[in-house]
C-alpha cells in the first residue's frame, strides 16, 4: 500500500494518538464545568491553543477551534458579516467559492493570483477578500503578504486559507498582514473533526453557532477535547519537525520530478512556481486521470485527481481550468502529495507502475 | 480520596473503552484514515464504507433510513441548522416558531438570534414540574408557525415531555417539529417509524461516545429544504460539507449501538442507584426534588437543599465530588438555573438546586461515598449559615 494522497488528509501520528487517548476515557470532564476533571480538559484546550498558535505565529486568544477547515472558513466569511461581494479567486477551496456573491481574480498560468487584476478589482466596492495561501492541488505558494498589503491598503478586510499550508511551510500571521486564517488538524497527522480560525477575532460578529458561549461566544457547542488536544500535539511536532519534513519531502518530490520528466508527454503544472515540498500535479497526454487513478488504485497506490470535496464531479479540475491549463492535458491531471513517512522505494515502485499504465493506455 | 466521584454524566460522559478501541482504528496509517471522500482509491473507498456502515447503525436503531441522516459536530449544531435551516428556507412562508423556556441553550439562543432577524418566538412556560400541555402548545400554534422545537428530555430536570403526544398534534396541524434528543438519545428507545418528528438531533458524548460529534435527522430532506450553515465541499448532501471525521462518525456509531445493547441494563442499573441516592440523601431535612414524579430519566436528580446555597456546595465538593448546578454550558460561572426558574422555582428553592446526573460506570459504592459526603457537607454549610 502506498499512500500519496497527504493533501487530501493524512494519517495520525503516532504520537498525536497517545495524547489524545486519555482524553477519550480518563480525563473527560466537560470543559465547561467546574471541578477538576473539567478544569484538565480546560487546561489541556488552553495547552493546545499554545500549540496551534506557536505553528503559525499567532497569539493563543486569536484562535478559535472548529470542527474543521472547512467551518473555519464559512465563520471567517459568513461570520464577518460583509455587505458586498468577496473578493477571491477562481481556484479557491468549495468553501469560499460556495458563497453566496463572489468577485473573482484571475489566475495566471503558473499558478499565481494575478496582481494587476486584483488591482483593477479592489476599485469596486469590497469589505472583504479571501485568497488561499497554497493551493491544495497544484502546491503553489501564492504570495499572501503581498496581495494582503493591496486588499488592505483599500481598507478590506483579508482572510486566508492556509489548510494546505501549515506545517508544510513556516507560516507567520503577523507576516503575511491578514486578519483571518483558517486551518486544519488532519493534515498536519492530527484527527479529523478539528481546525482553527486564527486572528482578529472581533470582526466575527455572526457567530454559526450559538447557544453555550464556547470559544468565547464565537464558536459554541461542547468542545471537542480530544480532538483539541490532538491538534495542539500535531501543531507542536509540525512546528518542531517543520524543517526536516519540508527537507525529506522536497527531496522525494524533486527524485520522483526528475523521473517524471523523463517520461514522454508528461508536463508538471507550475513547474517553476514556488511549490510546497510535497505536491506535484502534473498531466500526461493522451491518458485519462481518472483511469489512471484507477489503475493506480488496483496496485494500492493511492493518488488524486485534484481535491477530494467534490470526487464525484467530472473530470476537468477547477484549479487547473482557473489556470488556463489546456482541456485535454487537465483531464489527465494526477496529484501526488507525499508525507513524512513515504520512501524512496516507493517512489521507484510508483513510477515503475505508473510508466506500465501510460505505455498500456498508449 | 484521589479521584473524585463523578456525578455529572448530563454534562459528558466517557467514551467507553470499546468505543475508543474503535476510534483508533479509523485514524492511523494500519487502520481506516483516508478521507472518505477520496473514492478515487481505496483508502478512501474503506473509509467511506466506515461512514455509510456508521450511519446505517445510527438509522438502525433509530427506525429511519440512513439517508434521512446526516453527521454534524454536535447537537449544538443538529439544533442550530434544524433551526435556522428551517427559519431561513422557509421565511416566505412564515416567521414564528415555538419553544419552550426550559430548553437548551443552543435552541434559545438560536432563536433569540432569530428574533433579531425579524423571526417571531413563542416560549412556552413549564408548570412547576417542568411539562408543557398539549393545549397551551395547540393555542400557541398560529397561520405564521414554521416549526415547532421541544426537547425530549430536560438536561437539568430529567423531565421527559411527551413527544408523542406533541407530534401527532404538530403532523395534525401540518407544522414541522424538532426534536432536541440530546439528553434521551442512546437512553430510551426513539421509533422514529412510529413518531411523526420531522427533525431530531443528538450528539455522541451523551452516551458514551466521543464528544465532537452529533446526527440531524431529517424526514423528507428533499422536501423540507434545509438552508446549510456552513458551505463547500458537498460532503453530507451539501447540508454539512467539511471532511467527515470518520473515527468520530465510527465511534458513535459503536456507542450508540453499545447503548442500545446495553438499554434495559444500564437503566436498572440507574435506576437502582437513583433509589439508593435518594434514600441516601432521604437522612437529610429541607430537600425538594425538583421535575417531575412521574414523567422522569432516572439518570438525573435535581434536588435544592434548604440553607445552603448551590455555589457553596458545589465548591466545598468540588474535589471530592463533580457536579454542577445546572448546564455545562455557560462557561465556568455558577449561576441560578434558567430552566428551573422558567418552571416557576424562586428563592431559596432556586438558589440552592443542584444537578446529580449518574451513568454507565457509576458504582452503588460511589452512590453510597457521595451520598455519604453530600449529607456532611449539607450539615456542615448549614451549621455556618446559623452562626
Amino acid at each position: 500500500m502506498i499512500y500519496f494522497d497527504h493533501n487530501a488528509t493524512t494519517p495520525i501520528d503516532e504520537r498525536v494518538l497517545q495524547t489524545m487517548l486519555p482524553f477519550l476515557t480518563h480525563y473527560y470532564g466537560n470543559p465547561s464545568s467546574l471541578y477538576k476533571l473539567a478544569r484538565l480538559s480546560r487546561s489541556a484546550i488552553d495547552t493546545a491553543r499554545e500549540q496551534v498558535a506557536q505553528l503559525v505565529h499567532a497569539r493563543p486568544e486569536q484562535v478559535i477551534f472548529t470542527s474543521g477547515g472547512t467551518e473555519a472558513n464559512n465563520l471567517a466569511l459568513k461570520g464577518t458579516q460583509h455587505n458586498t461581494k468577496l473578493l477571491t479567486s477562481a481556484f479557491e477551496h468549495p468553501s469560499i467559492l460556495e458563497s453566496e456573491r463572489t468577485e473573482r481574480v484571475s489566475i495566471n498560468s503558473q499558478g499565481y493570483i494575478d496582481q494587476l487584476d486584483l488591482q483593477v478589482k479592489l476599485n469596486q466596492a469590497f469589505d472583504l477578500a479571501s485568497f488561499m495561501l497554497v493551493n491544495n492541488e497544484t502546491g503553489v505558494i501564492q504570495d499572501i503578504a503581498s496581495l494582503s498589503s493591496l486588499v488592505k491598503g483599500k481598507g478590506h478586510l483579508m482572510h486566508t486559507d492556509a489548510v494546505q499550508a501549515a506545517g508544510k511551510i513556516p507560516v507567520d500571521f503577523q507576516a503575511l498582514g491578514v486578519d483571518l486564517m483558517s486551518i486544519s488538524s488532519h493534515k498536519i497527522y492530527g484527527p479529523k473533526g478539528c481546525g482553527a480560525l486564527i486572528g482578529a477575532l472581533e470582526h466575527i460578529t455572526k457567530p454559526l453557532l450559538t447557544g453555550g458561549g464556547q470559544e468565547s461566544g464565537l464558536r459554541s457547542g461542547t468542545e471537542n477535547v480530544a480532538a483539541i488536544v490532538g491538534f495542539g500535539k500535531a501543531a507542536e511536532l509540525a512546528y518542531l519537525e517543520l524543517e526536516k519534513r519540508q527537507a525529506h519531502c522536497l527531496q522525494l518530490r524533486l527524485y520522483l520530478e526528475q523521473q517524471l520528466l523523463e517520461l514522454p508527454g508528461l508536463c508538471i503544472f507550475a513547474p517553476a512556481s514556488q511549490r510546497i515540498a510535497n505536491t506535484v500535479q502534473f498531466g500526461i497526454e493522451h491518458c485519462i486521470g481518472e483511469m489512471v487513478l484507477m489503475q493506480l488504485d488496483k496496485k494500492n497506490i493511492a493518488v488524486s485527481s485534484g481535491s477530494a470535496c467534490a470526487s464525484n464531479e467530472p473530470a476537468v479540475s477547477h484549479v487547473l481550468s482557473a489556470m488556463d491549463i489546456e482541456k485535454s492535458i487537465a483531464q489527465s491531471a494526477i496529484r501526488v502529495s507525499l508525507g513524512k513517512d513515504n520512501t524512496q522505494q516507493e517512489i521507484d515502485t510508483f513510477v515503475q507502475i505508473l510508466k506500465h499504465i501510460i505505455k498500456q493506455a498508449r | 480520596m484521589n479521584n473524585p466521584i463523578y456525578l455529572d454524566y448530563a454534562a459528558t460522559t466517557p467514551v467507553a473503552p470499546d468505543v475508543a478501541k474503535c476510534m483508533m482504528q479509523h485514524l492511523t496509517t494500519d487502520g481506516i484514515f483516508a478521507n472518505p471522500s477520496s473514492i478515487q482509491h481505496c483508502f478512501g473507498e474503506q473509509a467511506e464504507i466506515a461512514v455509510e456502515n456508521a450511519r446505517s447503525t445510527m438509522a438502525k436503531h433509530l427506525h429511519c433510513k440512513a439517508k434521512e441522516l446526516i453527521f454534524t459536530s454536535g447537537a449544538t449544531e443538529s439544533n442550530n441548522l434544524a433551526i435556522k435551516g428551517i427559519a431561513y428556507s422557509r421565511r416566505d412562508q412564515g416567521n414564528h416558531i415555538i419553544t419552550v423556556a426550559t430548553e437548551h441553550k443552543a435552541v434559545l439562543d438560536t432563536c433569540k438570534r432569530l428574533e433579531k432577524e425579524g423571526f417571531s418566538v413563542t416560549y412556552l412556560k413549564p408548570d412547576m414540574k417542568g411539562l408543557i400541555n398539549i393545549e397551551q402548545l395547540n393555542n400557541a400554534i398560529t397561520e405564521t408557525t414554521l416549526l415547532v422545537s421541544i426537547m425530549q428530555v430536560n438536561n437539568e430536570t430529567g423531565v421527559i415531555q411527551d413527544i408523542a403526544a406533541i407530534a401527532k398534534l404538530t403532523s395534525e396541524k401540518n407544522i414541522l417539529l424538532h426534536v432536541d434528543a440530546a439528553q434521551s438519545a442512546g437512553k430510551i428507545a426513539i421509533n422514529l417509524s412510529q413518531l411523526p418528528i420531522d427533525l431530531l438531533s443528538l450528539s455522541a458524548h451523551k452516551f458514551y461516545g466521543p464528544k465532537g460529534i452529533g446526527c440531524l435527522f431529517i424526514r423528507h430532506r428533499a422536501r423540507i429544504h434545509l438552508q446549510p450553515l456552513i458551505h463547500g465541499g458537498g460532503q453530507e448532501y451539501s447540508l454539512r460539507p467539511g471532511t467527515l471525521a470518520t473515527h468520530q462518525i465510527a465511534g458513535m456509531a459503536k456507542a450508540f449501538e453499545l447503548a442500545h445493547e446495553r438499554l434495559n441494563n444500564d437503566s436498572q442499573h440507574i435506576t437502582s442507584l437513583r433509589h439508593a441516592f435518594l434514600e441516601k440523601l432521604g437522612g437529610l431535612d429541607g430537600i425538594t426534588l425538583n421535575g417531575s414524579s412521574n414523567s422522569y430519566l432516572p439518570n438525573i436528580i435535581n434536588m435544592s437543599f434548604e440553607n445552603v446555597s448551590s455555589d457553596s456546595l458545589i465548591i466545598a465538593l468540588r474535589d471530592q465530588v463533580a457536579l454542577s448546578s445546572s448546564s455545562a454550558c455557560n462557561s465556568g460561572a455558577i449561576e441560578a438555573s434558567y430552566v428551573l426558574r422558567a418552571m416557576g422555582i424562586e428563592g431559596e428553592r432556586l438558589y440552592s438546586a443542584i444537578r446529580f446526573s449518574f451513568g454507565r460506570y457509576t458504582t452503588a459504592q460511589e452512590i453510597q461515598q457521595a451520598g455519604e459526603i453530600i449529607c456532611t457537607e449539607v450539615r456542615r454549610l448549614r451549621l455556618l449559615a446559623v452562626q
